[in-house]
């Protein structure tokens, strides 16, 4: 079968395309944070990190005790949060946060074409070499993003979701861009639609778990520096952002739920294996270092329920641990050689 | 007061083992036994070993490995054999077979049994105990709402009760103190035992493939054939408990190997399509079947598979002494050296005196240029040619000392000439023997192997990833209703939740809960939350 090259011109067009779409989404993005006035640091409750069981405890009994309108709090403050009822006058940073998001549906719209057509000018799924796998990945974290924000207002996240989205595409188009081309044999089979499908999502979870992780990270800094009325340089950041508890339970379910789907991406790769090289686990780099990523991700969930470790010390393992991926997604392929290295690079 | 209240109702409610500290140990054997596995048995040893073991997992990347290549570590070795010494006496290129990598996983499976058996035991008990009674004062709960129904109390006990168990909750009814206590989500922690309980029997199905299973590789030239017995592989490793008498009797011929690439574009000469066809018989005696074997595609015979897992060229020759005697005439397996298949070969030929050898490279699109000699542009064969040197003196073979077919001994021998042939050309040796390229064949590597584990290692791989998602997706949580009478015939109704599973809520089935038993209490709604 040959190379439909007018669809693979047509999809890089596309992606190009996109990539400007995203850098107004990403100023968009910028100016609706800047804009937005932000909330009173000092009022938020001690952070998760710093409190012993017994405080927890403690904050459990006060909550009981009818302070329970904490949790919503939150939105109302950071000016950012409940829906657009047309009637009052828009919150300063909420209209450039919604050409930010208008501009971002129509940059994933437009690179979403762009994957679909790069995979019809091979008819098969665009996902079999690096360039293709990074494309997919970063309409698979817009995509993520974008249903989120349809429920949920979550524009303050925006921007530091579309940055990794650029530079995944960055990279995509320079480094590890490949002319459109069927793929070598190991690649045909079902199993590549299955286990790379997996991957992408889960590299998109990842990705969005990280970001959030370091917010969680700058914004309980920030919460703890200005109780004590000292400076710090997030403290601007952090205000227009939701609490810090709140960033890290965001941080906690993505994960959560994307770690059996992890495992299963694992699984499903071994299962190939068996089938392709005749062992289902052969300590190939690329699967040491999903290895190395999976217990990453188990630490970070064993540390969440072990003292000492929750809070900073937990986000910092999730951030080790996204760390391993992106190494096994980059490195190994530009490292190692073994049998996952036909990236194209 | 309170934390009484949450102390009582929250028992067992969290996955969340207890942390102890491990206490100084009291002096004896026994206390210091105690103390040893207590720590062991820790979250926080459990949460070092997982460290140690993904740190330890990195050289086996970094390295070159004994089990996937070989070949690499000989090399790394002859480059740097100081270096290498001492990396091989850390077990570097072993990692994942090395005891410190063995004593790191030990280690962690034995702190997960003794973390988990003693949790099922208790998990077990509470699934058949009555959920906690309702505690006196429901108000101090995360979550408690209040509502005035006009039934009776024992009808909104039993409403309450109809409503839950419909819902799949376990429900305990104390009509005599006027409560309903409810548990639900009991499967969180049962998914979180079953999928560390499963990595263990996954461990079970991992040994007993290496334990039970083998792996043998084998070239076959188009137009040979390989039988399935030890003796004909290239290479076999076998597990402590297999036994050589149960191969599978099957043998087979390949017919005919064929391989497509990509020509033009920036993949130029990618691999597209392989396929081997093989005329093949189950057992001694049996029909003989057309069967192909690709890449994802190999070939079942009962617990073993064969796998296509290479290819290469074998170029014909003949030789012939000056008598016009034929000495050799074979094709010969040249191993690949790069993308292209430059691939390298070696001929000995002892039946002459002095004894004959050639050593040179099979080029299946031939070119040569100044800084790279003769190479390859291409892996098809457009423009086949062989570049060969030839030798003569003692092969080393009587040495007794063990030589690969590959590599030619030429300490004991001459370079009597040099020659490049396309197929169909001869060369004549100064000695008067002639070497004919008459063509070539190609030849596949394949893969035999067994592994007795796997599915044993699928299964329990599938049943934990099932108690990972449960254990992880479920949420534990409690609710009480407690009934008492309030003014004109109606009954006040207190409903409450609890839950510790992270950053969850019961609110949404406590509602539902208050809504179906009565209308809202407005009045002491208000009262009992101050702003």
């Amino acid at each position: 079968m040959t190379t439909n090259e007018t669809l693979a011109q047509l999809s890089n067009q596309l992606v190009y395309a996109s990539m400007v779409a995203y850098a107004v989404s990403t100023v968009a993005f910028a100016a609706s944070l800047a804009a937005t006035k932000g909330r009173d640091l000092a009022q938020t409750s001690a952070p998760v990190s710093r409190r012993s069981a017994k405080a927890e405890k403690a904050a459990l009994a006060a909550q009981e005790e009818g302070s329970v309108l904490v949790a919503t709090r939150t939105e109302a403050e950071t000016g950012l949060g409940g829906p657009d009822d047309g009637s009052a006058p828009l919150a300063p940073g909420r209209r450039a946060g919604n050409i930010a998001i208008s501009v971002m549906w129509l940059a994933t719209i437009l690179l979403g074409a762009g994957v679909l057509f790069r995979g019809l000018s091979v008819m098969r799924a665009p996902w079999g070499n690096m360039y293709e796998f990074s494309i997919t990945t970063a309409f698979a974290i817009s995509l993520t993003y974008l249903i989120i924000a349809l429920r949920r207002d979550v524009r303050w996240l925006g921007i530091f979701v579309v940055i990794p989205v650029l530079l995944s595409l960055g990279l995509a188009v320079t480094v590890l861009y490949t002319d459109a081309a069927q793929l070598v044999p190991a690649l045909k089979s079902y199993w590549l639609v299955i286990h790379v499908a997996i991957a992408i999502i889960c590299g998109a979870s990842f990705c969005v778990a990280a970001a959030l992780s370091s917010l969680y990270l700058i914004s309980e800094k920030a919460e703890r520096r200005s109780a004590e009325g000292r400076p710090y340089w997030g403290i601007g950041l952090a205000k227009r952002l939701p609490e810090s508890t709140k960033l890290d339970g965001m941080s906690y379910r993505t994960i959560a739920f994307m770690f059996p789907l992890w495992t299963f991406a694992i699984v499903a790769g071994a299962i190939w294996a068996e089938n392709a090289w005749g062992r289902y686990w052969g300590w190939d780099p690329k699967e040491t270092w999903a290895f190395i990523t999976w217990v990453g991700y188990a630490a970070y969930l064993h540390a969440r329920s072990t003292a000492g470790w929750k809070g900073r010390k937990a986000a910092y393992i999730s951030l080790v641990a996204f760390a391993c991926f992106v190494f096994n997604y980059f490195g190994v392929n530009i490292f190692f050689s073994g049998l996952h290295s036909y990236g194209g690079v | 007061m309170s934390e009484d209240v949450t102390e009582r109702t929250d028992a067992g409610l969290s996955t969340v083992p207890e942390d102890v500290d491990a206490a100084a140990p009291a002096f004896g054997v026994r206390g210091w036994f105690r103390w040893a596995w207590r720590t062991l048995t820790s979250m926080r040893t459990a949460l070092v070993l997982l460290f140690l073991l993904a740190i330890a997992s990195v050289p086996g990347s970094v390295f070159p490995q004994r089990g996937t290549d070989p070949a690499k570590v000989a090399a790394y070795l002859s480059d740097d054999p100081v270096k290498g010494q001492i990396l091989d006496r850390l077990g570097m290129f072993d990692v994942f077979a090395s005891p410190w990598f063995a004593a790191i996983y030990l280690l962690l499976f034995i702190s997960l049994a003794g973390c988990v058996i003693p949790r099922s035991v208790q998990h077990w008990k509470a699934m058949r105990a009555r959920p906690p009674a309702a505690p006196r004062n429901l108000s101090r709960l995360p979550e408690h709402r209040e509502v005035v129904s006009d039934d009776a109390p024992d009808d909104v006990l039993d409403a309450a009760a109809e409503h839950l168990r419909s819902r799949r909750w376990r429900v305990d009814v104390d009509r005599e103190q006027g409560w309903v206590a409810a548990e639900k989500g009991y499967s969180r922690e049962t998914g979180n035992l079953v999928f560390h309980l499963a990595l263990v029997v996954m461990l079970v199905g991992v040994a007993l493939g290496s334990y039970g299973g083998f792996r043998g590789n084998v070239v076959v030239r188009e137009g040979s054939s390989f039988a399935n017995t030890l003796a004909q592989f290239d290479s076999f490793a076998p597990g402590r408990g297999f036994d050589e008498s149960s191969l599978a009797p099957f043998s087979f011929t390949l017919d005919r190997f064929t391989a497509e690439f990509q020509r033009g574009g920036m993949q130029n000469g990618a691999a597209r399509e392989f396929s081997a066809d093989v005329t093949f018989v189950p057992e001694p005696g049996a029909a003989p079947e057309k069967v192909t074997i690709e890449v994802n595609d190999p070939l079942v015979v009962g617990g073993e598979k064969v796998f296509l897992v290479g290819h290469g060229y074998a170029p014909t020759f003949t030789i012939t002494d000056k008598a016009g005697e034929i000495v050799y005439r074979d094709s010969v397996v040249c191993l690949p050296q790069d993308g292209n298949f430059s691939s390298s070969c070696v001929v000995k030929v002892p039946d002459t005196t002095p004894q004959l050898g050639l050593t040179g490279f099979f080029l299946p699109t031939a070119a040569v240029d100044d800084i790279r000699g003769p190479h390859s542009t291409f892996p098809a064969p457009d423009d086949p040619a062989v570049f060969m040197s030839a030798w003569e003196g003692d092969l080393g073979l009587d040495s007794g000392a063990p030589q690969s077919v590959f590599k030619l001994e030429t300490a004991n021998m001459t370079r009597i000439g040099i020659e490049a042939m396309r197929p169909g050309e001869s060369w004549t040796l100064p000695d008067g023997t002639t070497v004919a390229f008459d063509g070539y064949v190609r030849f596949a590597s394949f893969a035999v192997a067994k592994d007795p584990g796997k599915e044993l290692a699928l299964a329990a791989v599938l049943i934990a990833m099932t108690g990972l998602a449960l254990s992880l997706l479920v949420r534990r949580r409690r609710v009480w209703v407690r009934v008492s009478p309030g003014g004109a015939g109606s009954t006040l109704v207190d409903v409450a939740g609890l839950t510790r599973s992270e950053h969850t809520t019961v609110a949404d089935e406590v509602d539902e809960l208050a809504s179906a038993l009565g209308e809202p209490a407005s009045s002491t709604d208000k009262q009992e939350e101050p702003a």
